[in-house]
């Protein structure tokens, strides 16, 4: 483990640019901490955190410190960036009564994604799972830089420590760093996780981690992993929910839900599809796009005829069904990392650890 | 970061020519394609569907309903449900669609050698079993008795007519048809096709059967089956949900903890039965 | 009396009264006529009085309804070995469908008061005879209601 300096962040942003890296990182718009393309280090929420959030509810504020990582989790994850909500996959020119099909370009430019948290990491790790044969993910995942940063607090709908994915981010990074500034020596410790990462870490002005250092970053996770208020108790809920797939509560968390679809945009691992075809005007050519869909919208599960889950409470139940049970059958892990996000934008704060919980229960 | 699993060719289908297009029943239609580029088609098993693409209105997942020994064209027999399939009917040959497959799982032919084969078709459930039926033919000496159990609205809604009759005609199988309701033109057997399966002619005990068609159908056909002393773990059904991509990566086709798309379209019955009892699933 | 040995021996042979006591076969062959029906005849009407049931021993008897400017609508077809009638088990005793012999037709009949007193004064009888008839009521419920549903209909989109 390494040491940084606070001005070592911006040589690491600087030698992530000169490697051709586009920056993504989060900065403070709209009253939230959100994922955007970076300039510098400067342009990080410096002072400002969004720890306080809760079902539905979600605040920023100054810290009262110039922590450069001093939030927990914004409202959007990084799938964004790896699974755009909108993606031309194919184009098509008519040619007499033939046609000719071509794969669209998959644009993938280096990017560098500064502040990945644990539980991001293993969404990313799910979804590598989900997109395994998609070229289009494959191609941007294989041209992205990950920095890390561990969690020294957590904000207030975390529970990746009942998932298994956090604080501390144990794989999938080029970089992990965590930053320190509670005792007047504003610094990062880093460590490298991949050999590119090495390479880069080697060309910085770092220097070995003390003991005291090791010490504080024990001492930060340890405060994050005793502030989640939240947790999921595994052992026998997914069996639980493949049983109780007609038990009267899905009704009741049905009819709180209004089926928004919030909490499966938020979420870092859901991957649901619609693919769209579209035709020039004069018919000549078309494209088709993919684009984020919902299994909480209708047409989510149309069939000739019908739609197959007109309920809310039923096409909740596929979802959390599909988060918490089906994901580990047909991936082998969880579909959750518990980074809360579906809790915070929740609008009437439906809690996905309360709801497993009470589905476990039934 | 490897990216050695991915596949180019995912989400692009193939130009295919047609070569021929049969009107069957009123809304009911096959297609006969060819491919493009005049290069080879991949195999395909019994039960196995494509994802066929009309030019800029979109992709449809359709059900093989040609013969999977055979030499020549790909054919599908394709319902007139919606915008995609209604353009496929007024394609005619030497016009072109996209071709994406052969997808999903298949018919148990090579596992139910040796035994009775029972074939239950529902309405256009038919054509994804047409294949498991000329496998059947083209095999006969490799099952014991062979039995097509067919239902259909009305007689005007037989699906391959002439060929059900020729099947009858020439070959050591049972072919019982079945209309829900018909008038005294129609010398054949009016009810539904569990009276069929009622009606016997395979051994129980040593008997395989596949099924398809609505859901409703395969739920009291199995019913039936079982009442006749067939194992719930020797009914296979195939099912039909929405899918947009059938490999698993939009979501739209699951059925429980199964994607349609890729571990169906055909399932063991008790594999998926108790799902199949859930409403709204 | 050969005659009703013959008959004895055909009830016997019926898969509808497999399995019954000698006695009770008894019984029932003193109700029971052989008869034939030609092809495309009427075997019973719509409304009139159910007199008897028939047990197919050869033929296809279609069971139909009739309206006025519309051929008649075939609902159900029995072959042999079918049961064909139960409204004789039920008050007020009349037809609800048309049979229609649509080949030549060979049955037992049984007479329907005749079996009607027996059952009455012998309720090992009755039981017998329900135990057989209510799961053929059942079937044909069930093939009813299935035909309702109306399966392989064109799908309609369903309005919202």
């Amino acid at each position: 483990m390494k040491r940084l300096h606070l001005e070592g962040l911006d040589a690491l942003f600087g030698a992530l640019r000169g490697a051709g890296y586009t920056l993504i990182g989060p900065r403070l718009r709209d009253r939230a901490i959100v994922l955007d393309e970076l300039e510098s280090a400067a342009e990080l929420p410096i002072g400002w955190t969004d720890r306080e959030q809760d079902g539905g509810h979600y605040r920023v504020a100054a810290r009262g410190d110039d922590a450069r990582f001093g939030y927990v989790t914004g409202p959007q994850g990084w799938k964004r960036w790896l699974f755009p909500p909108q993606e031309v996959l194919l184009r098509a020119r008519r040619l007499g009564q033939g046609m000719r099909i071509e794969a669209a370009t998959v644009e993938a430019p280096r990017r560098a994604f500064i502040g990945v948290r644990a539980c991001d990491l293993a969404a990313i790790a799910v979804q590598d799972r989900v997109f395994v044969h998609d070229p289009g993910y494959q191609a941007r995942r294989a041209a992205c830089f990950i920095v890390a940063v561990n969690c020294t607090e957590a904000g207030g709908t975390c529970f990746c420590v009942s998932q298994g994915s956090g604080p501390r981010a144990g794989a999938g990074f080029d970089l992990a760093l965590t930053e320190l500034c509670g005792d007047g020596q504003h610094r990062f410790l880093v460590e490298a996780g991949s050999q590119v990462g090495a390479t880069l870490l080697d060309t910085l002005d770092a220097v070995e981690a003390t003991a005291a250092d090791h010490e504080a970053l024990e001492a930060g996770l340890a405060r994050a992993r005793g502030q989640m208020g939240r947790r999921i108790e595994h052992e026998g809920l997914a069996a639980a929910l493949r049983e109780h797939l007609d038990h009267p509560y899905w009704q009741k968390v049905g009819e709180r839900c209004l089926g928004c679809a919030n909490c499966t945009l938020v979420c870092p691992t859901c991957f649901c599809a619609e693919v769209e075809d579209r035709m020039s005007l004069d018919g000549s050519e078309a494209e088709r796009v993919r684009h984020w869909d919902s299994c909480f919208n209708l047409e989510h599960s149309y069939v000739v005829g019908g739609t197959v889950r007109t309920s809310t409470a039923a096409r909740y139940r596929q979802w959390l069904t599909h988060k918490l049970a089906h994901w580990e059958t047909q991936f082998g892990v969880s579909g959750c990392t518990g980074c809360g996000r579906c809790i915070t934008a929740c609008p009437v704060g439906i809690d996905i650890t309360a709801e497993a919980a009470a589905l476990r229960q039934a | 970061m490897s990216t050695a699993a991915a596949d180019p060719g995912l989400w692009l289908p193939r130009p295919y020519r047609v070569s021929r297009c049969k009107r069957e029943l009123s809304d009911t239609f096959t297609l006969e394609l060819l491919p493009a580029d005049g290069e080879a088609m991949p195999a395909f098993r019994p039960g196995q569907f494509n994802m066929l693409y009309a030019f800029g209105l979109g992709e449809v997942p359709i059900s093989i309903s040609g013969d999977p020994d055979a030499i020549g064209p790909l054919v599908h027999t394709i319902r007139a449900v919606g915008p995609v399939t209604e353009a496929m009917r007024a394609l005619q040959p030497a016009d072109e669609i996209g071709v994406r497959g052969p997808f999903g799982s298949h018919w148990p032919v090579a596992d139910a050698e040796g035994m009775d084969l029972v074939i239950v078709a529902g309405g256009v459930g038919l054509a994804p079993l047409r294949p498991a039926i000329y496998h059947a033919l083209r095999h006969r000496r490799r099952y014991g008795r062979v039995c097509v159990f067919y239902g259909a609205r009305t007689p005007d809604d037989i699906l391959f007519k002439t060929e059900l009759k020729r099947w009858r005609g020439e070959f050591d199988m049972l072919v019982e048809v079945t209309v829900d309701r018909a008038t005294r033109d129609w010398a054949g057997k009016v009810g539904v096709v569990t009276r069929l399966v009622e009606g016997g002619g395979y051994d129980p005990l040593h008997t395989v059967a596949l099924m398809c068609g609505p859901e409703v159908m395969m739920r009291y056909t199995s019913r039936a089956l079982e009442a006749r002393g067939v194992a719930r773990e020797r009914m296979y059904l195939s099912l039909e949900r929405n899918m947009k991509c059938a490999v698993g990566l939009c979501g739209h086709c699951q059925f429980g903890p199964h994607f349609v798309c890729k571990d169906g379209p055909v399932f063991r019955l008790d594999a998926i039965e108790s799902l199949l009892a859930v409403d709204e699933l | 009396m050969g005659d009703i040995v013959r008959i004895h021996q055909m009830l016997g042979e019926h898969p509808f009264l497999g399995e019954l006591p000698e006695s009770v076969l008894e019984t029932l062959a003193g109700c029971a006529s052989n008869c034939m029906f030609a092809a495309d005849s009427i075997i019973f009407r719509d409304g009139q009085p159910a007199q008897h049931f028939y047990l197919l021993r050869y033929g296809t008897v279609s069971l139909e309804i009739r309206s006025p400017g519309r051929e008649a609508l075939l609902i159900d077809t029995l072959y042999d070995g079918d049961v064909l009638g139960w409204s004789w088990l039920l008050p007020p005793y009349r037809w609800n469908m048309d049979a229609h012999a649509m080949t030549v037709v060979r049955a037992l009949a049984f007479d329907a008061a005749c079996l009607r007193s027996k059952a009455e004064a012998d309720p090992a009888l009755g039981y017998e005879l329900y135990r057989r008839f209510v799961p053929v009521m059942g079937r044909r419920l069930m093939a009813a209601r299935m035909q309702l549903a109306d399966l392989y209909a064109r799908p309609v989109k369903a309005c919202r």
